[in-house]
């Protein structure tokens, strides 16, 4: 590993974007993730790329398209209320199958909302925010470190598969500092775009992107090619956190910021006796479902825990498939779970359960 | 025997879906034509819009995307930022650029992206089937303004060219029509200008085409460019509204 530094989360992101090779970023304002914005206006006319401050996030994942139709790295970011706007370009980019990255630091809503920390933009992200069948992967990081990580990461999932990354954090992890140790050379993997809309330079045939195609049993083909390659995705890249997760009884489930609390909520629950563990999903799609059945066998209960009225709980549930209780907690608006809320609810599961 | 007339290099070989009487077809020539003469096509990339040219790919040979209902100067921008050399062109319709789409026209446009946007204005939808567009004259009957276009209920029609001209960014902006053949010829030297502008980096190029859609305007081939000759010449003037002096 290489170089240390002090860094804001959103600052971490957009370094780790320029690191991926990301030289061209399109985006519009708005908290708690504007950081990244000025991050990339100011560093990338220094290497040679392109900042565009877009006229709203319609244009801005628009212009994310066209670049990325090119076959150039190429990021947006936003908070829930933007993130919503760019819900018709991120179908468009679905069914023209171009890659993209895309991060949500995500706020409380619905509407407006606030401008602290939430998680309730789960169902949005996972289950397809804009129309039609489609999926996007969709990585949460928990810590600064992470942040980094993983938007390195995202851009080599997205062009591997031709696909639309989230990296998905909430207004703590964008606004926080952690140090962070960055790679000397980061594992950039960039495979050959021979689809890309480049100009055929009258050697090669045209190359079209388009995501119209008027005859049903077309466009149900384009559909089914894409369920397959969902399908290898779920297979070969969900990705989770196991926390003393040897013999425990009672299961935490919880991502981001609130799987931070959630560690320590385990180490107090310890000394009372309970015996806690912790899933955490690091891919919220695919989501970890390997990760629920590896625990089956000691796990009596399993506590979803989230900044939201209950979103991840549903692929919770889907995933137990009523082979043990699924309890929850949360909180909205810009609320975060209190430590002490969730071991209160651990002993109640406890008591209830014995 | 000798060929003195044929399809351009960077139209394919394939017969269009467009109505009789439409004008598409011509404006299609008219970029062809300029992407031959200029010799740009293997860098030229097109993106087409939402209307009944969405498949505007099937028809032109560079190569293409399909850009969202009004998005497609923002596409256009994507492209053109990330691959500056290449020659990058929307082609457009006057529901797509001026009602849902006016947003991302006005900011490309005062950005002075470096694209060229071709805009067809039949004062109408014409693949939805004849509703108002914003460009619509007044009085003038389409199936969501069954009793004519009036101010009081649907406000004034859009001339896009004036609006533009306002801003700093574009560099060159000319309306001309297709309805002959005189007229024809002026547009496609203003096509051919247009793209000739986005060569030499200059700014932001526009040509608004005022075109026919005899299905939905109720009149046939011809009615139907007499109604752009005789009656859109009048609300929307042949010109030059920015660039008039430029050289290329």
């Amino acid at each position: 590993m290489g170089q240390k530094l002090l860094m804001k989360g959103n600052e971490a992101i957009a370094e780790a974007a320029i690191r991926a090779g990301c030289l061209h970023y399109f985006g519009y304002p708005i908290t708690p993730q504007t950081e990244i914005a000025h991050y990339m206006a100011k560093k990338l006319p220094k290497v040679g790329g392109v900042f565009l401050q877009a006229e709203s996030e319609v244009a801005a994942i628009n212009m994310v398209y066209g670049a990325g139709s090119t076959g150039t790295r190429v990021m947006t970011s936003s908070s829930s209320p933007g993130i919503s706007l760019k819900q018709e370009g991120l179908s468009y980019l679905a069914g023209s199958e171009v890659p993209a990255v895309v991060v949500n630091i995500v706020r409380g809503g619905p509407g407006l909302g606030g401008i602290q920390p939430a998680q309730s933009d789960y169902f949005q992200a996972t289950k397809g925010g804009g129309h039609g069948d489609y999926k996007q992967i969709v990585l949460a990081p928990s810590s600064v470190q992470e942040l980094y990580e993983l938007t390195v990461e995202a851009f080599n999932l997205a062009d591997r598969y031709r696909i639309v990354v989230m990296v998905m954090g909430d207004g703590i992890l964008g606004q926080m500092m952690e140090v962070v140790e960055f790679r000397d050379k980061e594992p950039i993997e960039r495979p050959d775009a021979p689809w890309a809309t480049t100009g055929h330079g009258c050697e090669r045939s045209q190359n079209v992107i388009t995501s119209i195609h008027l005859s049903p049993a077309v466009l149900e083909k384009m559909n089914l090619s894409r369920l397959e390659k969902y399908k290898q995705i779920e297979e070969k890249e969900c990705r989770y956190e196991l926390f003393n997760d040897e013999d425990a009884e009672f299961f935490i489930v919880a991502y981001g910021t609130v799987a931070r609390i959630a560690k320590s909520v385990i180490e107090t629950a310890r000394q009372e006796g309970l015996n806690v563990g912790l899933i955490r999903p690091v891919t919220l799609w695919p989501f970890p479902r390997k990760a629920i059945d590896k625990v089956m066998g000691t796990a009596k209960a399993f506590l979803t825990v989230e900044m939201s009225a209950g979103q991840m709980l549903e692929d919770v549930m889907l995933s137990v498939c009523g082979r043990k209780p699924v309890y929850f907690h949360g909180r909205m608006g810009g609320m975060v779970p209190a430590k002490e809320d969730i071991l209160q609810k651990l002993r109640e599961m406890k008591e209830q359960l014995g | 025997m000798a060929i003195i007339f044929q399809k351009p290099k960077a139209l394919k070989d394939t017969s269009m879906h467009y109505c009789p009487g439409c004008t598409h077809g011509i404006a299609h020539r008219l970029v062809a034509e300029a992407l031959d003469e200029l010799e740009i096509e293997g860098r030229t990339i097109g993106i087409a819009s939402v209307g009944c040219s969405y498949n505007s790919y099937d028809y032109f040979g560079c190569d293409m995307i399909q850009a969202p209902h009004g998005r497609a100067p923002a596409v256009a921008t994507g492209v053109k930022r990330s691959k500056p050399d290449s020659i990058v062109f929307t082609y457009q319709g006057d529901g797509d650029l001026a009602a849902i789409g006016t947003g991302e026209i006005v900011h490309a446009a005062a950005r002075g992206e470096k694209i060229t946007v071709i805009f067809i204005n039949n004062t109408i939808y014409g693949m939805t089937s004849g509703q108002m567009a914003p460009t619509t004259l007044l009085n003038q009957y389409s199936t969501t303004t069954p009793y004519g276009r009036i101010a009081d209920l649907h406000g004034y029609p859009i001339k896009v060219c004036e609006l533009l001209a306002t801003l700093d960014g574009p560099a060159y902006i000319e309306r001309a029509s297709l309805a002959d053949v005189k007229q024809i010829k002026n547009a496609k030297k203003a096509v051919k200008k247009a793209f000739q502008v986005q060569m030499a980096g200059l700014g932001f190029s526009m040509v608004e085409l005022l075109s026919t859609c005899p299905t939905n305007w109720g009149l046939n081939p011809l009615e139907s460019m007499n109604r752009v000759k005789d009656e859109l010449v009048l609300h929307y003037p042949l010109g030059v509204f920015k660039g008039e002096s430029l050289e290329v």
